[in-house]
């Protein structure tokens, strides 16, 4: 379970989150949504423990700033939008680095972090390519070793950064149909997500965020109104309900 | 904290995928070891004066108590091993394996593989903190072993704190490209009052230029004993440090996701392999490229885990410098040829290469 309260994050004078109070349970999913620069890379951000922030960021129950980084790593794990993946490494190698919070600062990794990075080499079904160089991997395979790795984390809040920018259609849905088995697991997931109608899908809590602001919250019928969406994203929309399933598909006016 | 148990039952009883860093590995380990113990054995070994590797082990031996070997070596050859070859080859070993292992840290810290150890300003420093020495205190005339060695060191330290604390300034989250580019500029204003010094002082301009090309012609025991500590203690901070450098190359945001404080661990790592590169630089001058050379050739050979790069760089560069430093004394014996040229000479082609496969070898 993570949650925040009244959390401001700025940089300089800009406040790009202004007072988000968020609860996301465990077990949940939590789709931050919301226009190009309405903050939900910055309030996930802060969620990590990336972003310097004013209020509270709680990571089941307990104050994330007094946790420490170690601590806060050990309870969350995050995956940006772009993760580097060294491509000589391999994918063994880069899971097994997601056991850094759980090793000394100078340590090396023991039997129980092999174990823990085998059994997330088996969630994702990278076995057969655990000894590949991550440059050898498709599109598709290494979003696997990625999610491998915040896996091999063993932390129950999964942090995910627009999870699906530069996937195709189908590997969108695959590796949305992976977060939701991890989320079945009992992780916590909260994603920022710019695809409406997916996030209205997988997500069952979504928080519509804009300049900073919480402007709506709720399930998918309740947030993707077609007038919320005009007044958030200048968008002209139609939204098709279909028996609780939300399409939002952009129209041309003219 | 049982999130993730639930991948357990899922796995068939298959062979299991073996998840392991690959780290130093036996093989390569021992080869770059035998690579040492042969350059060491190459360097006492050759040079005018013939001493053989059967005289040169019981030589050595004689020194160990209650092994009652005796000394097999006349006075002079006596001299010549111990006095001449012998501190010429530990210096070189301890250079060299401290500008491999600095330029393989760099490499990490910066995420560049093209960084090498004098990036950060430490030769520009080094330079012009010599030349000061040579052409003011008249060091090279008076012929103290201490006033040059300790200028450069000086020279070096100050110049790394005025980059680093220009860097600094632009704020944390640009640190890494504002070091490189204060170095730049740092290395940059050395050099413009170094030549300055050097011209005013034509007389001098001798010694300012083998310093500067570097050497280990005038090496002793006293060489080795005034940078033997900052480099053991550097380098093994940095062996320390390897595993860390693999976090660090998943990028700053990833490495802070994992708990590891980037801003500290970047610090003590450039402090380490800065100071040891200045001790380095201060009794052997400036020697390029091995810092370049060495952890690439690690990485093509071996692994790019930092595992294996920081451990087998040391090693190979202590081997790589030993070797380089018989070449520099003996083709134009009895002359000497400044070993400066010689890795240059070598680095040239490689850095050419190493930008051609430079993609694949982050």
């Amino acid at each position: 379970m993570i949650e925040t309260r009244d959390l401001w994050v700025r940089f300089g004078p800009v406040a790009a989150v202004r007072g988000l109070s968020l609860r996301a349970e465990a077990g949940g999913w939590t789709a931050l949504i919301g226009p190009n620069g309405a903050g939900k890379t910055s309030a996930l951000r802060a969620l990590a423990g990336l972003a310097a922030y004013e209020g509270e960021v709680l990571i089941d129950g307990r104050d994330a700033r007094k946790l420490g980084r170690r601590a806060t790593a050990r309870l969350a794990a995050f995956v940006p939008q772009k993760p580097e993946t060294p491509p000589a490494l391999t994918v063994a190698e880069y899971v097994l680095l997601g056991r850094t919070p759980h090793i000394s600062y100078l340590g090396g990794e023991g039997r129980r972090d092999r174990e823990a990075a085998t059994q997330a080499l088996r969630r994702l079904e990278l076995e057969r390519f655990a000894e590949r160089p991550l440059g050898s991997l498709s599109g598709g395979e290494l979003q696997r070793a990625v999610l491998a790795r915040a896996l091999a984390q063993e932390a129950p809040v999964l942090l995910l950064d627009e999870p699906t920018t530069a996937l195709d259609l189908g590997r969108q849905q695959l590796v949305l149909e992976l977060v939701d088995e991890l989320r079945r697991d009992g992780l916590t997931v909260v994603t920022t997500m710019h695809d409406l109608t997916l996030a209205g899908q997988y997500a069952e809590r979504l928080v519509l965020l804009n300049e900073g602001s919480v402007v709506a919250e709720g399930t998918a019928a309740e947030v993707l109104s077609a007038p919320n969406v005009a007044a958030h994203y200048g968008a002209n929309v139609r939204v098709v309900d279909d028996d609780g399933r939300v399409f939002v598909l952009p129209v041309r006016d003219r | 904290m049982a999130a993730t148990a639930g991948g357990v039952e899922a796995a068939p009883a298959e062979v299991a995928p073996r998840v392991e860093a690959r780290g130093v590995g036996l093989r390569a380990g021992l080869v770059t070891v035998a690579f040492l113990v042969a350059a060491v054995a190459v360097g006492l070994a050759v040079g005018p004066v013939h001493v053989g590797l059967g005289s040169i082990l019981r030589s050595a031996l004689s020194y160990v108590p209650f092994l009652d070997v005796h000394q097999p070596l006349g006075a002079v050859d006596h001299a010549v091993l111990w006095q001449l070859r012998a501190p010429r080859v530990a210096l070189a070993a301890l250079v060299g394996g401290m500008l491999a292992v600095a330029g393989a840290s760099y490499q990490g810290v910066f995420r560049n593989p093209l960084c090498d150890p004098y990036l950060l300003g430490v030769a520009g420093g080094a330079g012009l903190g010599a030349t000061l020495a040579i052409v003011y205190a008249s060091a090279a005339a008076t012929g103290s072993t201490w006033t040059v060695p300790l200028a450069a060191f000086a020279g070096a330290i100050a110049a790394v704190v005025v980059t680093y604390a220009l860097g600094r300034s632009v704020g944390a989250s640009h640190m890494t490209g504002a070091l490189v580019l204060a170095g730049v500029t740092m290395a940059t204003f050395t050099a413009a009052v170094q030549t300055f010094v050097q011209q005013q002082h034509t007389q001098q301009l001798q010694n300012v230029y083998a310093w500067l090309l570097g050497g280990f012609s005038t090496a002793t025991w006293h060489d080795v004993a005034i940078c033997a500590p900052y480099i053991a203690v550097s380098s093994l901070v940095l062996v320390l440090h390897r595993r860390v450098l693999d976090v660090l190359s998943l990028g700053d945001d990833e490495a802070a996701s994992l708990g590891i404080d980037v801003g500290r661990a970047r610090l003590a790592i450039v402090v380490a392999a800065t100071l040891g590169t200045a001790a380095a630089v201060s009794v052997s001058g400036l020697i390029a490229f091995v810092g370049i050379i060495v952890p690439h050739t690690i990485r093509l050979l071996v692994s790019t885990s930092y595992r294996a790069v920081v451990p087998l760089s040391l090693l190979a560069g202590a081997g790589f410098l030993v070797l380089t430093d018989v070449v520099a004394r003996t083709v134009l014996s009895p002359a000497e040829l400044p070993i400066g040229v010689v890795t240059a000479f070598l680095g040239a082609p490689f850095f050419a290469i190493v930008l051609r496969t430079s993609r694949t070898l982050r």
